[in-house]
């Protein structure tokens, strides 16, 4: 039997509230507007739009995937408008579709972050700030900020400082103990983390023992990371009260709920979202059966719902 | 607005050890794909591969006027391809589609060119299909590694499509690449309206674009590059478009193209 009241699947993320807890992830789902022709934006959870720099950037030459076991790799370089251009051509399409927009920001330097949640902070429409700190595959910008406890913890601070939009650093899971990053971030005045980031790995072609990226490394996404993303949004839950945003490798409801109940608030989706640019409804329509199948009111009850208590013979 | 389809396969055609034609039954595809578009497929049930595959849409399958299906032009190559070379009657394929910018089509009082090399003939029976329906006159270059990876000749033939055929070892049309044969076509055209349209291996594209140049004529290149989503999300399928300071910077083939001007692109 099912609850006659319809389950919630609202939640928050600092002062956001979003319709239900899917958000396509930043690289993941181009501007957004690419798919306005295919999906009603407004009902995403959110989405977090292509990294943005404040200037245009060329990215890495092809080849920039390459796939590999129940996964892939990319090195696209951040190729993007840059923030002037996505304002004054994305943001009003955006705006109109009713879409949760959650800018991704990514810096060379800390003023160049400081600069971009000034400008963004003024646009309509725009509902939170995703710090990249994470991107593994380009040199200046950002990995910088991701790879250092001090980095995270100077970054987050100062745009904490010059913003009143939700602030979420997204981490990377290429260090050796993610959960003190998700600390210094909420000692920092995060409102939130994401995570994680893609893994940076490297596949080769044996005939002619080249790299099969432009770019040598490139980012390890999709189901194959997925367990070790669920363990990381663990231990981050440990370690940290505020939301967590869960991502790597979700292709189904099923996933997801195996990181909201390991601690996330909400979860990302990107590459499954290539595979299945219609998944977003089947993921709501999975989760909504699940909470009404366990009788549980709403996603915030299974939230970081664990039982790790022993087993009863 | 492209759609998801699990399509059921009506048939399979083995054409060659490599080559085979694969129908499918989406209609939702076949009533609204125009020349030159492409679909999304992934035969795979579980995890490996993951990602699907762009092919250009080969044939629209009618039932009396009414759209029933798709067919796709495969060459087994990789995982994908292997799966679609071996897959069953009654087997479902997830097709999504249709995708892209198609072709642009010529004015009535032109004539067409299609150059085609190996596999790269996929988008050009949709394409010979709406020339013909428009009383456009049309000619199909098409090389080969050998005369039995020629496909479809008479099917074109049927549709009054005129051919000049090539083959790198010689077994048949001219001994050779296609650009032999078509660089004497572009030398008798002369002044003549051609609209030309090229698919095939990309330094084949490169090859035609540059000669077509020479001929003060451009050609619309149908590329085909890796291709993570085929909506525009992942960034990876990029062609390198030149710009007006004599630099480049990078489109998306999957929304952009897959169909350029040839002489909009950069080639190495």
């Amino acid at each position: 039997m099912g609850l006659t009241t319809p389950v919630d699947l609202s939640v928050r993320i600092g002062s956001l509230q979003l319709a239900n807890p899917f958000i396509a992830a930043s690289g993941c789902f181009g501007y957004g507007v690419e798919y306005a022709e295919a999906l009603d934006l407004s009902r995403l959870g959110g989405i977090a739009v292509k990294g943005l720099f404040l200037s245009e950037r060329q990215g890495h030459p092809p080849e920039r995937i390459v796939e590999t076991p129940a996964g892939m790799l990319n090195a696209i370089g951040l190729q993007g408008i840059g923030v002037h251009r996505f304002i004054a051509e994305k943001m009003p399409e955006l705006r109109r579709l009713g879409a949760t927009t959650i800018v991704n920001i990514c810096g060379s330097t800390l003023d160049e972050y400081v600069e971009l949640a000034r400008i963004l902070s003024d646009v309509e429409g725009v509902a939170a700030l995703e710090l990249n700190i994470s991107c593994p595959n380009i040199k200046e910008g950002g990995i910088q900020f991701g790879c250092s406890l001090h980095g995270t913890h100077d970054v987050v601070s100062a745009v904490r400082k010059v913003t009143r939009l939700p602030v979420i650093p997204k981490l990377t899971p290429n260090v050796t103990d993610v959960a003190s990053f998700a600390r210094a971030a909420a000692e920092a005045g995060a409102d939130a983390v994401s995570l994680v980031n893609t893994f940076l790995a490297m596949a080769i072609d044996v005939e002619t023992r080249r790299p099969r990226l432009s770019n040598v490394v490139g980012g390890l996404s999709g189901p194959a990371i997925r367990p070790i993303a669920v363990r990381m949004v663990y231990e981050c839950r440990q370690a940290v009260t505020i939301p967590i945003i869960g991502m790597g490798g979700i292709a189904s409801a099923e996933d997801a709920l195996e990181f909201f109940i390991a601690g996330a608030t909400a979860v990302q989706v990107g590459t499954a979202n290539f595979v299945d640019p219609f998944i977003w409804q089947k993921l709501v329509d999975g989760l909504e059966q699940y909470l009404e199948r366990h009788a549980i009111p709403g996603v915030a009850a299974l939230v970081g719902s664990l039982d790790t208590t022993p087993e009863h013979a | 607005m492209p759609v998801d389809v699990e399509a059921r396969v009506i048939r399979n055609t083995r054409l060659s050890p490599d080559y085979n034609v694969i129908a499918l039954a989406a209609p939702e595809i076949a009533a609204v794909t125009r020349p030159g578009q492409f679909v999304m497929v992934r035969p795979a049930r579980g995890l490996d591969p993951l990602l699907r595959r762009p092919f250009s849409v080969f044939e629209i399958l009618r039932d009396e006027d009414r759209p029933i299906g798709i067919t796709i032009l495969s060459k087994r190559i990789g995982p994908t391809t292997r799966l679609l070379f071996e897959a069953a009657e009654g087997d479902t394929i997830s097709c999504l589609g249709p995708l892209g910018q198609p072709f642009a089509l010529p004015e009535p009082d032109a004539e067409a060119w299609m150059i085609a090399g190996g596999v790269g003939l996929a988008p050009f029976a949709t394409l010979a299909e709406s020339l013909a329906a428009r009383g456009i006159r049309s000619t199909l270059f098409y090389g080969a590694r050998r005369a039995d990876e020629l496909f479809y000749l008479s099917w074109f033939e049927q549709r009054g499509v005129r051919l000049v055929l090539s083959t790198e070892d010689g077994s048949a049309g001219a001994h050779g690449r296609i650009t032999v044969p078509l660089a004497a076509a572009f030398q008798a055209a002369d002044g003549a309206r051609v609209a030309c349209y090229a698919c095939g291996p990309e330094p084949m594209l490169a090859a035609v674009s540059q000669l077509a140049a020479g001929f003060g004529r451009d050609v619309q290149v149908s590329v085909e590059r890796v291709m993570g989503c085929g909506m525009g999300g992942c960034y990876s399928c990029v062609v390198p478009m030149k710009t007006p300071d004599g630099g480049h910077h990078y489109v998306r083939s999957c929304i952009s193209g897959p169909v350029f001007a040839g002489s909009s692109l950069v080639w190495d």
